[in-house]
């Protein structure tokens, strides 16, 4: 176990201190321990999804769910006008001497476009609430971060953290027994 | 970071019928296993896999002389008239959008079901899904007459001041498949992001890390990044489980809604939609199987996937049986001289009777096979039915479409449908589309979700820990 020296050392030249787990349960029980430690500012990262992490370094966000819910209401409402509009308004046409409305042959076109616009929402949005495309991210200037990809489970304090201390926060990070504790530059 | 050596090492044995993985796995050696395919150096790729993608390839330019000559003379070529004009290219559409079916089926509904056996099988699947969609939407477009005026499906302000008419099964048709084509992209791809950061972080060269970093879009595994993620991707299987039995059953309102006999039935839609998970399934196990054997993935890609999948065939073939005997029944039940006649023309009298007969043998007799077990751990077996399942759903199709249009209400206007050359190379030419894409595939984007597969072995296997040992954990 050793501590790599990567910035300057200097709090201003960092983005947070990081630690290496082997395992989800580790890395969950750590983060669990930083919270309770008064940490806020962190961020945990792992190659797959680990139930109960978000909100064990306390994140909770249910914008996803909202967005995707105005986005089938929208892409309904859209899909159904659509409809309407196209066979009473612009183009009237009598078929069968059925009524221009007749609203029960606009289902399957509301449907559509209302999964069409969710789904397109969902992705959107997930994508862009995560701030995604990021050509830059700090925690890949740790040459060990690659793993966390791979196998390797990692715990991130950030220095905006109001309790960041460069050596109290090692310490504590140290531990927790983790394979590695890394300075992350920014 | 000294990377870990591959460790495909000797893992190549099947765990039985009854793993979903190989014993052995942890986060690494899944990780190695599925992205080892891709980074496998170029001169190393199977040769099956380069004769594969060989014979495709032909296949392609054949499509593409086809075309051409359907661009230059018009859908004359084709073997279409009166009364039969919806021919081989409604057919393949059917039997195309059908086989997409599965791969939806695969990843949006097993995944609500918590079906663990899907995870493998899943990527491979909804790349599936993707081509054969992209193969089934040629396929009306170039029916059109005027291919280049395909734009007209879409309702868009124009100078003529004229709409599709909503009120039509065709126009829902467009709606649906684009719907279909678009979520299914956005399935994938967004099953793939965390994937493309693996490759990204293993790539050995610099326009690898590059093409895989692009595609990843910074992607880093963050707790807060991977709960949005998680619900997004619940939320999309949510919405596609609806989507996909939409999709076929308005495919199938191109026939109900229509009064031609042999269409015009209720039953159209299940009986569609069964279908299509039954070719679905049959194409997956067609894949799957030379695939798993070319690249070692029989501890990935076990026997339960093979055997769980033969079982939805069965099932599904189940109904779809269910379905011929219903419009058997009604022909008889319902006292509609048309609808009786249209059944004894398709069973004996018309001239595409050994159609009918030859759909029954593929979809219904051989298949029951699958009862028994011995037969469903048997992946020469599988693999055979599973061809025999896809030319018989496709004769499926050709009986619908042809048998029913060749007679219609006055016998002045009965006819043959005698499909050309060019007929047949327009449809091997998809195949070879589809099977050329899903070899790109195969070969460069990982072809089972890794993420899925770390979570499949966090779950299942006492993996090898090999950190300090820490404390008993879960405090809370």
């Amino acid at each position: 176990m050793h501590t790599e020296t990567a910035g300057t050392g200097q709090p201003g030249h960092l983005y947070g201190m990081m630690a290496e787990f082997d395992d989800p349960d580790s890395l969950l029980y750590a983060a669990w321990r930083a919270r309770s430690e008064g940490y806020r500012n962190m961020d945990a990262y792992t190659p797959m999804p680990v139930e109960g992490l978000a909100e064990a370094i306390g994140f909770q966000s249910d914008w996803v769910q909202r967005l995707v819910f105005a986005g089938g209401l929208c892409g309904a409402a859209g899909g159904f006008l659509l409809c309407w509009w196209m066979s009473v308004v612009a183009y009237p046409h009598n078929v069968g001497g059925r009524p221009l409305n007749s609203w029960p042959a606009y289902v399957p076109i509301t449907f559509e476009v209302m999964v069409l616009v969710s789904c397109i929402t969902a992705v959107v949005a997930m994508l862009a609430l995560n701030g995604l495309p990021e050509p830059y991210h700090p925690v890949f200037n740790v040459e060990e971060f690659a793993r966390a990809s791979r196998d390797k489970f990692f715990l991130c304090i950030e220095a905006s953290d109001t309790k960041f201390d460069l050596n109290a926060t090692r310490n504590f990070l140290q531990s927790l027994n983790p394979r590695e504790v890394m300075e992350v530059a920014t | 970071m000294p990377d870990k050596p591959e460790s495909s090492s000797a893992i190549t044995l099947d765990p039985g019928p009854d793993k979903i993985i190989g014993s052995g796995h942890d986060y690494g050696t899944v990780t190695d296993k599925i992205g080892g395919v891709v980074f496998r150096p170029f001169e190393n790729t199977p040769r099956q896999l380069f004769l594969g993608f060989a014979v495709a390839f032909l296949l392609v330019n054949l499509f593409l002389v086809a075309v051409t000559w359907l661009f230059v003379r018009g859908v004359g070529v084709w073997g279409i008239m009166i009364p039969v004009a919806w021919g081989f290219a409604i057919v393949n559409f059917v039997w195309w959008i059908g086989i997409g079916h599965a791969g939806t089926l695969i990843s949006a509904i097993l995944l609500l079901l918590k079906q663990d056996w899907r995870t493998s099988i899943n990527r491979f699947s909804e790349a599936m899904t993707l081509f054969a969609v992209a193969c089934a939407g040629m396929f009306p477009i170039l029916h059109l007459g005027r291919p280049w005026l395909a734009y007209w499906l879409i309702p868009y302000p124009n100078t003529m001041w004229m709409w599709p008419q909503p009120r039509s099964p065709l126009v829902w048709d467009v709606f649906a498949v684009s719907t279909y084509a678009t979520v299914s992209f956005l399935f994938w791809f967004t099953g793939l992001i965390p994937d493309f950061a693996t490759m990204r972080d293993k790539a050995g060269n610099r326009v690898a890390q590059k093409i895989f970093g692009l595609l990843a879009m910074g992607w880093r595994g963050s707790a807060k990044h991977w709960a949005r993620y998680q619900k997004a991707y619940l939320l999309l299987a949510g919405l596609s489980t609806p989507l996909v039995v939409s999709v076929h059953s308005v495919v199938s309102f191109d026939f109900s809604v229509a009064i031609l006999p042999g269409w015009h039935t209720t039953i159209f839609p299940p009986y569609f939609v069964a279908g299509a998970i039954y070719s679905g399934f049959a194409m997956v196990l067609t894949l799957a199987i030379p695939v798993r054997r070319w690249y070692h993935l029989e501890d990935l890609i076990t026997m339960r996937h093979i055997e769980c999948m033969s079982k939805v065939m069965l099932g599904t073939g189940l109904i779809v049986a269910y379905g011929y005997g219903m419009e058997a029944f009604m022909a008889w039940y319902s006292g509609n001289r048309y609808e009786r006649y249209a059944f004894v023309n398709r069973a004996w009298e018309g001239g595409y009777w050994w159609t009918y007969w030859l759909l029954i043998l593929c979809n219904i007799l051989i298949p029951q096979m699958l009862w028994s077990r011995r037969v469903r751990l048997s992946v020469p077996l599988v693999f055979f039915i599973s061809l025999i399942v896809n030319v018989g759903m496709w004769l499926e199709r050709f009986v619908i479409v042809v048998t029913s249009l060749t007679r219609d209400f006055v016998p002045s206007s009965w006819g043959m449908y005698y499909p050309t050359v060019w007929d047949w190379s327009t449809y091997a030419g998809t195949i070879g589309v589809f099977l050329s894409l899903m070899f790109l595939f195969i070969r460069g984007v990982p072809a089972i979700s890794i993420f899925e597969m770390r979570e499949v072995v966090h779950h299942t296997g006492p993996h090898v820990d090999h950190g300090p040992a820490t404390e008993p954990t879960h405090a809370h």
